[in-house]
């Protein structure tokens, strides 16, 4: 019976690693291409789940309020590749990341400020019950739900590579992602290319919304959960998106093992940097995370 | 023609390399120590010394503390709060176990434990980089509070972690009062800050900012990489763990583990970024402008809704807060990446050559 407890925990967080790695996309993409640590993408995750929830309330059906929240993040990337990123071309890497800190307070603000301090609940026709057939037949517990979030977490990864591996914008990402310059020199669009990453990782930040607002409510908490992606982020290393799912794995799995198994003999409450700690040792053998580009320092 | 050095000669080594080196410089200085230490408790009213002056005063040294690190030694980090915790609740206990010790001690052990805590933090520092170890220091910020909450001990066993502050008794004299509290604040602000200032000018100071530019070059040419850094992260954090004994004995008074969480350390963070990275000065005008400014937004709020005559709601105004100071710092940004203290500079040269600038 333990075995099967061990193994109730194992994929519970596994597949709660998943919904991690979903936020921890959103990062990676950006800093893929633009080198720019996106802090807001927390921000961003909150803004789609509550512009989608309250949607939904003004009585819309739901690929209606799905079709015009993409729309809106689209917009929202264009609009903070414009404003934001443009003017800050060239500057240090910390300059756009305090950049991005002030646009979370402003996503923050401006999403409460359009649609209200209301907590909303949000039901994506699936229910976070454990799956009947499989505790039937193996006797181990797992939430429909966390399988349903793992299938989209999958399809959105394999969707993802496809765009990047065989699209014409895709393949310039990837220029961009290898050397600004050359990329520029070979006639690549900078800024397109930016307002397009923008608006994907708005995307990656509406589909997370959503699974992360079907599960924990749609509410101020959700901006929290960029907190949880960056030991994710982290350990995977910046610029892989492999990274993201194999470190959101990672982490998942010991930090749900670690409350269980460690919690108790610490008084609990481990949860909130147990992952950081997880991440930091992994760092100390890998500097660069598990996937990223190994950096060579010159003078 | 007011502000120049023309006329100064600097006839021996010692001159030559003085704190300030323009007598102008040291006029200003005097007289604002002067206004700061004698006008101000002299006219300031109880709000403006203990809801103004001292938190300024206080966020300032936090934020020079975090310049030391980040500024000067380049090192990144998000646990500033964490530090400024381990610095209250120590100071807290050795007050509260070691009565015979006296404040100013116990501040300064205070301030060596967070050093402490900032030198075992900053190890990873000497293998991980930039927004890795930014990252990194995440962990710090969450551990150290997680600490603080789970060990009775430290809180003295209160059972919802808050600690309440006792009075400080120095030289026989109660720091009970606002003006006290805002000299006593003042005082080790001065003193500190002047020390920073002294060791950026040093050797050390020095080795922090090779580090800074270009680690790889810095040790080429014999900068131990791991003194450097370390001592960076032991220099700050004491910093900062002076900033958060005062935070509680001469601000807040009673004071829970959940004043220091991440907000805060952002909010320093915004304050060396506005103020200026790498600068004393701007630790300083980047303290003042985040305390005040939502001050006057509260004070323009409460105009706008006067002149249209409309209430408008607590929620709206803290949403369009949170907004306008976020747009603020993009704007900041853009506008003037290095900071106040830039522009502080541009207008001293532009001073230097007024009004004849051909």
């Amino acid at each position: 019976m333990d075995f099967i407890f061990f193994l109730e925990v194992l994929a519970g967080g596994l597949l709660a690693g998943v919904m991690y790695a979903l936020v921890a996309l959103g990062f990676v993409l950006i800093y893929k291409a633009s080198g720019v640590f996106n802090f807001a993408q927390g921000a961003m995750v909150f803004f789609a789940a509550l512009t989608y929830a309250s949607l939904l309330k003004l009585g819309m059906p739901w690929w209606g309020a799905l079709v015009a929240t993409l729309a809106v993040m689209v917009v929202l990337g264009v609009a903070i590749e414009r404003v934001v990123l443009r003017p800050l071309v060239n500057q240090p890497p910390i300059t756009l990341f305090m950049a991005t800190i002030g646009l979370t307070f402003v996503l923050e603000g401006l999403s409460q400020l359009v649609w209200g301090t209301q907590p909303h609940n949000l039901e994506l026709g699936v229910s976070d019950v454990p799956m009947e057939s499989l505790s039937r037949a193996t006797g181990i517990n797992i939430s429909q739900f966390e399988l349903f979030a793992a299938g989209v977490a999958g399809i959105l990864v394999a969707v993802l590579a496809v765009f990047f591996q065989y699209t014409r914008v895709g393949r310039a990402l990837r220029a961009v992602a290898d050397d600004h310059q050359a990329a520029l020199a070979v006639g690549i669009p900078l800024q397109h290319i930016w307002a397009i990453v923008w608006a994907v990782a708005g995307f990656v930040a509406l589909v997370a919304g959503l699974l992360w607002g079907a599960r924990t409510g749609v509410q101020y908490a959700l901006t929290f959960i960029a907190l949880k992606a960056l030991p994710v982020l982290i350990l995977g290393g910046f610029e892989s998106i492999l990274g993201a799912i194999v470190g959101g794995l990672i982490i998942g799995a010991t930090e749900k093992l670690a409350e269980v198994y460690l919690g108790p003999m610490v008084g609990g409450g481990i949860e909130s940097w147990f992952a950081y700690v997880v991440a930091l040792l992994f760092l100390l053998v890998r500097p660069e995370g598990l996937f990223g580009e190994k950096h060579i320092d010159r003078v | 023609m007011l502000y120049r050095e023309a006329g100064q000669f600097r006839s021996s080594y010692a001159e030559d390399q003085q704190i300030f080196p323009i007598r102008q410089d040291r006029i200003g200085i005097a007289l604002l120590l002067v206004v700061a230490f004698i006008v101000v408790p002299l006219v300031g009213n109880q709000y403006w010394l203990s809801a103004i002056l001292t938190p300024f005063l206080i966020l300032a040294l936090a934020a020079l503390g975090l310049n030391i690190l980040t500024g000067y030694a380049g090192q990144l980090s998000l646990g500033t709060a964490a530090f400024m915790a381990v610095g209250a609740f120590m100071a807290y206990n050795f007050v509260l176990r070691m009565p015979w010790l006296g404040a100013i001690p116990s501040f300064i052990l205070a301030g060596l434990c967070a050093a402490a805590v900032g030198f075992v933090f900053g190890l990873p520092s000497l293998r991980i980089k930039g927004f890795y170890l930014a990252v990194a220091t995440l962990a710090c910020q969450f551990f150290v509070l997680w600490v603080i909450q789970r060990w009775g001990w430290i809180t003295n066993y209160s059972t919802s972690g808050v600690i309440t502050a006792q009075t400080i008794v120095l030289f026989g004299y109660p720091i009970a009062t606002p003006a006290a509290k805002y000299l006593f604040t003042l005082s080790i602000v001065a003193v500190l800050a002047l020390a920073a200032k002294n060791l950026m000018r040093s050797e050390t100071g020095r080795a922090f900012m090779a580090v800074r530019d270009m680690d790889v070059a810095a040790s080429v040419i014999g900068i131990p990489m791991m003194k450097t850094k370390l001592l960076a992260f032991a220099i700050s954090s004491f910093y900062c763990g002076v900033a958060g004994a005062l935070y509680t004995y001469t601000y807040l008074g009673t004071v829970e583990p959940e004043a220091f969480t991440l907000d805060l350390s952002f909010r320093v963070l915004f304050m060396i970024i506005i103020g200026g990275i790498g600068s004393i000065l701007g630790s300083f005008l980047g303290a003042a402008f985040i305390t005040l400014f939502p001050i006057f937004l509260n004070v323009f709020s409460g105009w706008l809704s006067h002149l249209t005559g409309q209430d408008i709601s607590h929620a709206v105004i803290s949403n369009l807060e949170v907004i306008i100071f976020g747009g603020l710092i993009i704007f900041f940004l853009i506008v003037e990446p290095n900071g106040l203290a830039r522009l502080w500079q541009i207008a001293k040269e532009k001073l230097r050559l007024w009004p004849f600038p051909h």
